[in-house]
């Protein structure tokens, strides 16, 4: 669309006109080229991240190299630092998260999309849509004052004394840990998963679910076998979408999690993850060795969302662009 | 053989009946959060609110009283500086997407600018640090805005360009027959048949920044003595209500409650600011 109008602009009729459509096509031209020198930012600023912190971070890979994952120490005296505790601590407390938040942001799509009355639809989508935009400081602040007092006596004390056979649910409940972050993350990836979900939803087209209704299906048997199927890799993207921000996640988790560097299977216990480590530490690093390792752990940071945020996109926009050829 | 599919019968019906409920308490559940984390912290917040909070500046450690006039102001600054940053970047990249770039350079950049929305803002944080606080060798408040900007123009970009895409072809094939050139189509028919979509997108990475807080760690740091220019520290209320909420005294937790207060309505404020332009416009 875009080379075809430009090919418009510069047929220029008669000699006369000439110096002017000239003049025009050359101010034209300064100004695509600005604008597509400011998106060009855009992909500057994403190398310019991979460059600065593999830089930056050399000091500390240079001295551990892989065994940065392994090694489970973070001793500043000594200056030996290894990564295993926080990255242990990020994939449990996103784990736990996931687990708590994607039955719950299906079935509030479901009900969004397939259950709702229309006038409760905007209202409701709205609400949900505000809790995403709630600052991650403030549900930290909640999470400390109100969410931990609960999470230790009556979750934490019942799940030891009925379920402590298990290894995860053994140890004193702290209210502070694992558990708590993953409630806290929990809450943050809810609205977007119930709403990339919802929107995947609305993309099935009406002919499924009619279909499904004529054959005598129950409407739930319609939403399992005809609307979850269709719009599985929509789902899964915004799954994936939420475990995304829930990785990065750093205040809210930082407040609740306790941050103590061990590698524990208890879900009770304070631990940390990545961005509570960096977040956390950052004040008292001086040192190259020790910035060197917080910026080394925000490079696996870094590359481990990327990674899952192209895959997310890629789902989503698969999903997306599925719906734009069937209209 | 009857009684069986009777009985095959009632169970669907059963099973229905179940996951439908369970469906509907799910968005039951996730809007009674939303309601327990905005009602505690506004009925809790604006019972510590009071004129002191808005009009001092911050006692040191241990003292009672003060306020966060420094950090109101300071967050203030931030923003205006992120904006001032990220506006024209986002707004400039938004017109190449929608309106220069071929498809296939548009979707590549569309898509770095979808993952740099996604790149956690505590990275943003180490990485502006990294290249402008250290070699600086103070925090700022000018690396702070730089941070914030980062983490705006991805989303003033992809709505601006989404803002854009809907003015319809009509519109620029007509500034274009009167013999305009494009660049002036643009400026003067295309974005301003566009405008409110892009105010909604501004506002809302306005929303976003004004509560950040991981990456203000690493650059702005915070100041006891207030503003004092764009190449040192600064504070900001987020920050504060941070280090408030985690400190041993209750003076300060209740501070940061007051904080949080403001900090909700001026983020939620805009968001509903938002919705009602966006609503307003569809109809």
């Amino acid at each position: 669309m875009a080379t075809g109008q430009d090919n418009a602009c510069e047929i220029t009729p008669g000699p006369g006109k000439r110096r002017f459509s000239r003049r025009s096509g050359f101010s034209d031209k300064i100004f695509s080229n600005v604008t597509l020198v400011f998106a060009l930012v855009i992909a500057l600023i994403l190398v310019g991240l991979v460059i600065i912190l593999a830089r930056e971070a050399m000091p500390a890979i240079t001295r551990f190299g892989f065994s940065f994952f392994t090694s489970s120490v973070w001793d500043p005296v000594k200056q030996i630092y290894g990564a295993l505790p926080a990255i242990y601590g990020t994939l449990l407390s996103s784990a736990i998260g996931l687990l708590i938040a994607v039955p719950i942001s299906l079935g509030a799509a479901i009900f969004l999309v397939e259950l709702s009355p229309k006038w409760l639809q905007g209202p409701a989508s709205l609400i949900i849509e505000m809790l995403a935009a709630i600052p991650s400081v403030i549900i930290g602040l909640w999470g400390l004052f109100v969410l931990v007092p609960v999470v230790r006596r009556p979750i934490e004390s019942w799940l030891g004394t009925h379920l402590g056979m298990l290894p995860f649910f053994q140890g004193p409940p702290f209210g502070v840990g694992f558990l708590a972050a993953g409630i806290i993350l929990a809450i943050m990836t809810i609205p977007i998963i119930t709403a990339v979900s919802r929107d995947a939803m609305k993309a099935v087209p009406n002919e499924q679910r009619e279909a499904m209704f004529a054959l005598g299906a129950t409407r739930w048997e319609t939403i399992r076998q005809a609307v979850l199927p269709y719009c599985r890799s929509g789902i899964i993207g915004g799954i994936i979408l939420g475990l995304g921000r829930a990785l990065g996640e750093t205040m809210a988790v930082t407040m609740v999690i306790g941050n103590s560097y061990k590698l524990t299977a208890s879900l009770f216990s304070p631990g940390s993850t990545i961005a509570s480590t960096i977040a956390s530490q950052f004040s008292e690093a001086s040192a190259g060795v020790s910035v060197g390792s917080l910026i080394y752990l925000a490079l696996i940071l870094f590359g481990v969302t990327l990674l899952v945020n192209v895959i997310a996109r890629t789902l989503v926009w698969r999903m997306t662009s599925m719906k734009a050829a069937k209209k | 053989m009857k009684n069986s599919t009777g009985r095959r019968y009632t169970r669907r019906k059963l099973v229905n009946r179940v996951m439908l409920i369970l469906s509907s308490a799910a968005a039951g559940l996730a809007i009674l959060i939303l309601a327990l984390i905005l009602g505690y912290t506004l009925v809790h917040g604006i019972s510590y609110l009071n004129l002191d909070f808005l009009t001092q500046a911050t006692k040191p450690v241990g003292e009672v009283g003060g306020g966060m006039r420094n950090e109101i102001f300071g967050t203030l600054i931030l923003v205006a500086l992120g904006s001032i940053i990220a506006l024209p970047i986002g707004l400039l990249a938004g017109i190449f997407l929608s309106e220069y770039a071929s498809p296939k350079v548009a979707s590549t950049i569309r898509f770095m600018a979808d993952i740099l929305a996604g790149v956690p803002s505590i990275v943003v944080g180490v990485f502006v640090y990294a290249i402008m606080v250290k070699p600086m060798r103070s925090y700022s408040a000018l690396s702070a805005g730089v941070a914030l900007a980062i983490i705006m123009i991805p989303i003033v970009a992809r709505t601006a360009e989404e803002a854009l895409r809907l003015v319809p072809n009509t519109m620029r094939e007509a500034a274009l027959a009167l013999g305009i050139t494009r660049w002036r189509a643009v400026l003067g028919v295309i974005i301003p048949g566009a405008m409110t979509g892009i105010i909604t997108g501004v506002m809302l990475a306005v929303a976003r920044i004004a509560g950040e807080t991981a990456p203000l760690i690493f650059t702005a740091f915070g100041s006891q003595f207030g503003v004092q220019g764009l190449l040192k520290p600064i504070g900001a209320l987020p920050m504060q209500i941070f280090r408030y909420a985690t400190s041993p005294y209750k003076s300060e937790q209740q501070q940061a409650w007051a904080g949080a207060f403001l900090l909700i309505i001026m983020v939620l404020g805009i968001s509903i600011l938002v919705r009602w332009i966006s609503n307003r416009k569809r109809m």
